[in-house]
């Protein structure tokens, strides 16, 4: 659910900015709201999240009513309404990659980081969450940690012990 | 463990080893580097670039490609070649080729694959595709977690416009193309074509009402042509050998070869080229692709096509209900209709080994395309709840014998009532879970407590319940 509440407005960088117009000559003359899905993806590579101020800068820059940024955000899954770990990891928790060991994958990272699904720990450095199918299915169990969407393959309990340590000692 | 990979942030256990037959797509994918230009070009990369557009007219390669009788690698299966020619053509009209590279359906991973290892193949196809239908600009619109291919399809795309395969007057023909990538933002919808185009248009992904049909009006109301990743790499060898060529291979209509993804309980998960026709027996057992169940158990059930498709019990999985093998193929797979049969659909082949329980992988399944419904018909919207709220009960220990009835009562209230097929999607694996394995759901119920610790097993699968409900054991 989105809620509009005030937050500190934000001032897009004019490196953003340029990678904005570049996406947005992609679409013929007058079809710019094409690169609003591309558009997101860059401002949550860059905030971690899509705050409301940031989606409304959105808007006036594709010259659309922010209703028309709320209500794509809120569709898409991919899109953080509030603040995530710095590294937010996404485990498949669908079908075939529970046939061989998905459900323990998500348990063992609730015991692990001492968080449940969607909070994130003190230090600020993990969330998780569970997500479907990744299209790696005969690969699984799977992990992919956004904001650069790194993806991990045949997990075991040792192996994301080892990638958190990783991602801890890179920090 | 390939570094290239890894630079673009995919860490993966490098499964290309695998060795198979007869190939027209992954021939290559053990060359090392065959990800780049160089590489893909000295394996006779864009020689059908080359023939397309120096030697055949658009009207041709649309022939080709309907002699070859290529079906829809999406999950339709609808003759690609047809399709071409329904496009509309009025005069000072821009037309659209979107390559649909959403790949969401669970069990499905063959188009990832064939991106990350040969991202070329798909960008040939592309641009033969496109000048065959008239497109100036092609979009390939990538599921938004794929941004490792998505990284991969970029610098791809800049490797063969700094050729000269992609750009202004191409060859010196003419021809200009523009290929741009368009990523999604997480929606199983968007996989079904007019979402697709609905989301990358920048909106949500609800599906348009049929007709008029993209073919008529697509992308920005202009004439559109959407077609799985496969179906498109699939243009290349049909090209350069010919679409007689093409139909030789495979087995009736079901012409050519297949990816198909493999996935669940065998020793030898990922993707393997089939020809269209090889028993599923040979498929599951035979060291040539999965080789057999992992840890040496016993096949319980397959899900043949991508979660959508009905699960079949091992026997109807490897044969008819008279006797006869089971073929990979449209029409062997769909033999005997729903009620012994299922679909080759995407090519996502789940196993199940005799230690799966059946009432949690459809609740799974349940969860998942209620999670996914895009809300817009009360059916689906409310079935998939309905559905997975139901199964949980079951799967829980607290589910009556009315809740099988009622489940099946739901999914017939769904299947048929909806805009667009994921409603169909929804109730096909509930109901041919009831179909085949309603003595498991019975169990569930009838042993509340044994079934929260331990799974019903290989059942006695043996005897398909043909009439389903049997409302008189209550
Ligand atoms: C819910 C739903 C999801 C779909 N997902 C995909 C997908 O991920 N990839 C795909 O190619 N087709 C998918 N399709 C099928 C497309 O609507 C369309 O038929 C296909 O892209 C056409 O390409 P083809 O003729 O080359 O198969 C989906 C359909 C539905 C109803
Ligand atoms: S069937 Fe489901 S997903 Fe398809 S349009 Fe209707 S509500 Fe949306
Ligand atoms: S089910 Fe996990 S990647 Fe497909």
């Amino acid at each position: 659910m989105l809620k509009v509440e005030e937050q500190t407005p934000v001032v897009f960088s004019s490196e953003l900015l340029a990678k904005f117009d570049e996406v947005k000559s992609r679409y013929p003359e007058g079809k710019h709201k094409s690169a609003l899905l591309p558009l997101l993806h860059l401002v949550q590579a860059e905030y971690l999240w899509v705050s409301t101020p940031a989606m409304d800068k959105v808007a006036e820059y594709l010259n659309i009513q922010p209703i028309e940024v709320y209500e794509v955000a809120t569709f898409y899954t991919m899109y953080f309404l509030k603040p995530q770990g710095k590294y937010a990891l996404e485990v498949c928790r669908t079908g075939p990659c529970c046939l061989v060991g998905a459900e323990k994958i998500l348990s063992h990272l609730e015991n692990r980081l001492g968080v449940k699904e969607g909070e994130v720990t003190a230090d600020g450095l993990f969330s998780f969450r569970g997500v479907e199918c990744l299209a790696a299915c005969g690969f699984g169990p799977v992990l992919q940690i956004s904001p650069e969407y790194t993806f991990y393959e045949n997990l075991t309990t040792d192996s994301v012990d080892k990638l958190i340590e990783d991602l801890k000692n890179k920090s | 463990m390939s570094r290239l990979i890894q630079d673009y942030g995919l860490w993966t256990t490098d499964y290309r080893l695998i060795k198979m037959s007869r190939k027209l797509l992954l021939e290559h994918i053990n060359v090392p580097g065959i990800n780049t230009l160089e590489v893909y070009r000295q394996k006779g990369g864009y020689r059908a670039v080359e023939k397309a557009l120096k030697t055949l007219t658009p009207e041709e390669i649309v022939e080709e490609v309907k002699k070859s009788g290529l079906r829809g690698r999406g999950g339709a299966g609808f003759p690609t070649g047809m399709k071409w020619s329904f496009l509309a053509k009025p005069e000072g009209v821009a037309r659209y080729l979107v390559c649909n590279a959403d790949e969401s359906e669970p069990g499905t991973f063959k188009d990832r694959y064939l991106m990350t290892y040969i991202p070329h193949a798909l960008i040939e196809g592309m641009i033969v595709s496109s000048f065959a239908l008239g497109a100036k600009v092609s979009y390939i619109y990538v599921r938004g977690e794929m941004m490792p291919q998505i990284r991969i399809l970029e610098k791809a795309i800049a490797e063969a416009k700094a050729a000269g395969w992609l750009g202004k007057n191409i060859l010196g023909t003419g021809y200009d193309l523009e290929l741009y990538v368009q990523p999604g933002g997480g929606a199983y919808i968007c996989g079904e074509e007019t979402a697709l185009l609905e989301s990358l248009e920048g909106k949500r992904g609800n599906p348009r009402i049929k007709p008029p049909f993209p073919a008529i009006a697509g992308l920005y109301g202009c004439p559109t042509v959407v077609n799985n990743v496969e179906s498109i790499a699939a243009v290349v060898p049909i090209i350069n050998d010919g679409g007689d060529e093409y139909a030789k291979i495979g087995i009736g209509r079901s012409t050519g070869t297949k990816l198909i993804s493999a996935s669940g309980n065998l020793v030898k998960p990922g993707v393997y080229e089939i020809e269209l026709g090889l028993p599923v027996e040979e498929f599951i057992y035979s060291d040539e692709y999965c080789g057999g169940i992992a840890n040496g158990k016993r096949l319980k059930a397959t899900v043949a096509g991508g979660s959508s498709v009905p699960i079949l019990p091992a026997n109807l999985t490897l044969k008819y209900a008279n006797g006869e093998p089971r073929l990979m193929s449209y029409e062997s797979l769909s033999e005997g209709g729903f009620a012994t049969g299922t679909m080759l659909g995407s090519g996502g082949f789940i196993a199940f080994d005799e230690d799966q329980c059946i009432v949690r992988n459809t609740w799974n399944f349940s969860r998942f395309y209620h999670h996914e419904s895009c809300g817009q018909c009360s059916p689906c919207r409310e079935g998939t709840g309905w559905m997975e709220k139901i199964l949980h009960k079951i799967e829980h220990g607290h589910g009556t014998m009315d809740d099988v009835d009622l489940l099946w009562d739901v999914q017939r209230k769904i299947e048929g009532n909806t805009i667009c097929p994921l409603g169909d999607a929804a109730a096909w694996p509930v109901a041919s879970a009831i179909r085949h394995f309603r003595d498991e759901f019975e169990w569930h119920i009838k042993e509340p407590v044994k079934s929260q610790s331990q799974n019903y097993g290989i059942a006695n699968y043996a005897t398909p319940i043909e009439k389903a409900p049997v409302t008189e054991e209550k």
